[in-house]
């Protein structure tokens, strides 16, 4: 199952970047997206899973589109940078961080434990109750202050983003 | 030793000889404050920030008025100072009038050898008699250009600037130290620079105003040097002549003074610095009266009078070269003004001979002391008697003389001529005036003049001769001036177009106030009230002196009178003819003007500017257009980084963390 | 999916691409997260919870960003990156 996940994940966010039209990227985002959700059900993250495939893949992937309806539509010319050079400049770089990144997570050293069969305390730890009460607590692993910031910045952000996209 | 045995008392702070003199002037300063002093000062200030600030908002009529009322309460309270300091103030025990220091702060300590620059208000008999002199003609002339400036643009300009003078001129002479004294002398500088070129649309005002500015300045340059010398050698800035301080700088002393006078002698336009007074009459004729003949023009006297014990102790030679420089100038003046045919002129170069006949009079003291007959330092008092008379008959010829500009609109003596039908207030002041500076009795030029020459004949018979000499001519020029104005060759085309007529009160009451003055003001018994070393001094008529100038004045009238009363000139023409090359001469001020023009365009800009400006804009500047050539083209060089492309920063940033990681890892 | 962010981002020239780049880049951060949470500390939160509130995060971003390029959009008629430089002043 891992590996079936893997495998959509690292072909859709190639395709997603390599796609020509701006839709079809979007929609190879959203694959990525329901990807990663897949991993965090496997590692028994059923709120976080749920959280991405609400927020990303329903909210933000619809935005996306949205906004790229209206505003470039499907054209389709153009898609990379001017010249090649400024490409494979671009390809290199990514291509070493890459390698240096699966060097260093290869190296290091991790223990080994079970991957399937989350363990009774993992899953009393990200039940829903238990994440509703450490967001709203404010004691050792309370979250209460991240909680009430990230509200305020949601906020903001309706806010702004409404002050920014208005018509004049 | 004369400073030490008579020097007027100071305040408490400086020492006095005796415990008993000491505590006598503590009781005097606590008897007597004078706080009101200070509003004499600060009246003016005011009146000139809101006039200079909010001068467009108020009428012509408005800012005349505030400018007039202000300065007649600063009359007010130099009178009642003058009344309180020369009759309710007890004398001390040797019968010197105490010189009073109603305020004295430190404003600026330099925290070396104890020196610091004070601002205060130091009341002695000179002071008194400057408050007095100041105020009165600054308040005849702020009532005079009520008519005078009628209409003009910028009336409330002219009058905030009058306050600033007449503000700066009165710190001047209460200046409690030379340095105070010099701050307000530059202030005078700025507003009689400001004044002169009142009139800024005119090229001629504009040079003038320059000129005044740019010569006054040069002198006041030397005068800055000669205070700090004086502070340097001296240890103090005060003029408390008795301190230990004088001993010590006592070798340096004439050098210092010798440049503090010639600031002075800019100020007082002395020979070679006098080209900006002739100048100066561009601007309006009241200024001309109040600055330029009665009371900024004498500060050089004045600067030198403040300074005397130190002349008299320690640079008695210097004191000297300082008469004969004055003794030239006024001769000079004097031919110059014989020939001159604008009547503001031969004001402004009688004005320049007169202010000589001043320092004449201080140049040939000898002493400190006065008490019997003909010391030496009855030129002392001569010349602060002078200085008194001729800034109230120099301003009453000067605003004569704006009435008759105001009603010919010419200052040329070609467009006058027969005026004493149309203006008869103004014939009978000029005339007057003219009586006085000649030297008749019973005006007051006469007193005062008289004193002068006796002074002078009490230095040398030959400077005695001299002086007597330059008042023959000086009544002979002024009764030229007077019957080219009002009698001779009337100018009928120029009064067909335009009937001159008689100027109205505001202008013809200050004629008469001053005329009146002029009157009476030789029968004050002045050196009761100022003398050298502020004793009672009873001034004596030398018989013969008098007698002599007398004579001397009337004959010169005469011969005036023989040459220029009538309807033609034919004596007088012919002479200028016989003396052609002289006339000439003289009528360009003897190509004085145009010798400091090749001085200073040929020689100095020539030589010494040039290659300075050529270094300054080749090497100085060339180095710091290099520094901006060298910043400008590297930013050039480097200005592609900053794209503005999001990709391109990215991509630095990246290529960054990852040198940075692979130099943690590698490391 | 990281370095797949990475070279989008380096290489795409519509702003939008860029953005999906973004995107991509901030989910592989919040999967990192969970998976070091997850494998190395089982009993922890916190990765748990810095994925979540990134996610909330990148919504307020995305929701931003895109506002902004809806507003270039309109007074420019294109979103390419190449064209958007007048800001380096």
């Amino acid at each position: 199952m891992f590996v079936i996940l893997a495998v959509l994940i690292a072909c859709s966010a190639m395709a997603t970047v390599l796609t020509k039209s701006i839709v079809r990227a979007a929609t190879y985002l959203l694959f990525v997206l329901l990807g990663t959700a897949g991993m965090y059900f496997l590692m028994g993250y059923t709120f976080l899973g749920s959280v991405q495939v609400m927020v990303y893949a329903g909210g933000i992937i619809v935005l996306y589109v949205f906004s790229i309806l209206l505003t470039e539509g499907g054209k389709e010319e153009g898609v990379f940078k001017r010249t090649v050079k400024d490409a494979s400049w671009g390809l290199i770089l990514s291509l070493v961080g890459f390698l240096t990144f699966l060097g260093v997570v290869l190296s290091h050293p991790f223990r080994s434990l079970p991957l399937s069969a989350p363990s009774e305390t993992a899953s009393a730890v990200t039940s829903i109750h238990s994440i509703g009460s450490n967001m709203l607590s404010t004691g050792d692993n309370g979250y209460l202050l991240p909680f009430e910031a990230v509200s305020v910045l949601l906020l903001a952000c309706i806010v702004g983003a409404l002050l920014i996209a208005r018509k004049r | 030793m004369p400073p030490e045995a008579s020097t007027p008392h100071r305040d408490q702070g400086t020492p006095h000889r005796g415990t008993g003199t000491r505590q006598r002037a503590n009781e005097i300063s606590n008897s007597i404050t004078m706080d009101y002093t200070i509003f004499i000062l600060l009246l003016p200030f005011l009146s000139f920030l809101l006039l200079g600030v909010f001068g467009k908002w108020f009428s012509h009529k408005a800012a005349g008025l505030i400018g007039t009322a202000v300065l007649l309460a600063v009359a007010a309270m130099s009178y009642y100072t003058a009344y309180e300091y020369f009759f309710m103030t007890p004398r001390t025990a040797e019968g010197a009038l105490p010189a009073l220091m109603p305020y004295n702060y430190t404003w600026l300590p330099f925290f070396v050898q104890g020196l610091s620059f004070d601002m205060g208000i130091l009341l002695d008999p000179i002071s008194v008699m400057m408050l007095i002199v100041i105020s009165t003609v600054s308040l005849m002339v702020h009532i005079y250009s009520f008519g005078y400036m009628h209409g003009e643009r910028g009336f409330q300009r002219y009058y905030a600037f009058l306050s600033l003078f007449t503000m700066s001129m009165l710190g001047l002479v209460v200046a409690t130290n030379i340095f105070q004294m010099y701050m307000f002398w530059e202030l005078v500088g700025v507003s009689s620079y400001l004044l002169i070129g009142f009139y800024y649309t005119s090229p001629a005002a504009i040079a003038a105003s320059k000129k005044a500015f740019i010569v006054t300045r040069f002198a006041d340059m030397f005068f800055l040097v000669g205070i700090l010398i004086y502070g340097y050698y001296c240890h103090s800035f005060g003029f408390d002549f008795n301190q230990a301080g004088f001993a010590l700088g006592a070798s340096m002393l004439p050098v210092a003074l010798f440049l503090m006078f010639i600031g002075g002698a800019g100020k007082s336009a002395m020979f070679p610095l006098h080209i900006w007074l002739p100048d100066a009459m561009e601007g309006p004729t009241p200024v001309s009266a109040l600055i330029h003949a009665a009371t900024m023009v004498v500060a050089g006297v004045f600067q030198i009078a403040r300074l005397f014990p130190l002349w008299i102790a320690y640079a008695p030679s210097t004191l000297h070269i300082v008469a004969w420089v004055g003794a030239f100038t006024a001769f000079y003046a004097a031919a110059v003004a014989c020939c001159q045919s604008d009547i503001k002129r031969v004001l402004a170069f009688s004005t320049i001979s007169q202010i000589a006949f001043m320092m004449v009079s201080l140049g040939v003291c000898t002493e400190y002391t006065t008490g019997h007959e003909h010391v030496g330092s009855l030129g002392y008092m001569a010349s602060m008697f002078h200085l008194f008379t001729h800034a109230m008959f120099k301003a009453l010829l000067f605003l004569g003389a704006g009435c008759i500009i105001h009603a010919v609109h010419s200052n040329e003596m070609s467009a006058m001529g027969g005026l004493r039908k149309y203006m008869p207030i103004t014939n009978i002041t000029f005339f007057i005036a003219c009586l006085a500076i000649s030297g008749i009795p019973p005006f007051s030029g006469f007193f005062s003049k008289d004193e002068i020459l006796t002074a002078a004949f009490a230095y040398s018979p030959a400077m005695g001769w001299v002086m007597t000499a330059i008042a023959a001519m000086t009544a002979f020029y002024m009764f030229r001036l007077y019957y080219g104005i009002f009698w001779g060759t009337e100018n009928k085309e120029l009064h067909a177009k335009h009937t001159p007529h008689e100027a109205p009160l505001t202008m013809t009451f200050p004629l008469m106030f001053l005329a009146v003055v002029t009157c009476v003001a030789g029968f004050i018994p002045f050196g009761h009230f100022v003398s050298a070393d502020s004793r009672i001094y009873d001034i004596h008529l030398d018989p013969h002196v008098a007698c002599t100038s007398i004579i001397i004045a009337v004959a010169s009238i005469f011969l005036a009178t023989y040459m220029y009363m009538g309807e033609r000139q034919p004596k007088a023409d012919a002479l200028a003819e016989k003396f052609g090359r002289l006339h000439r001469w003289a009528y360009k001020r003897f190509y004085l003007d145009e010798v400091y023009q090749y001085v200073t365009h040929r020689i100095i800009f020539a030589h010494i500017s040039k290659p300075i400006a050529w270094f300054d804009r080749h090497i100085v500047d060339g180095f710091f257009d290099f520094l901006a050539w060298g910043t400008n083209a590297l930013s050039f060089r480097i200005r592609g980084l900053q794209s503005g492309s999001v990709q391109q920063y990215a991509f630095v940033f990246l290529l960054g963390t990852l040198i940075l990681l692979a130099v943690m890892a590698f490391a | 999916m990281m370095f797949a962010g990475v070279f989008g981002f380096l290489t795409r020239r519509s702003t939008l691409a860029i953005l999906l780049s973004v995107e991509l880049m901030l989910n592989a951060t919040d999967l990192n997260f969970a998976v070091f949470n997850r494998m190395l500390h089982p009993e922890g939160y916190e990765g748990y919870f810095f994925s979540l509130f990134s996610i909330a995060i990148s919504a307020a971003e995305s929701a931003i960003a895109i506002a902004i390029m809806i507003n270039i959009y309109r007074m420019k008629k294109h979103i390419q990156a190449d064209g958007l430089e007048e800001m380096k002043w």
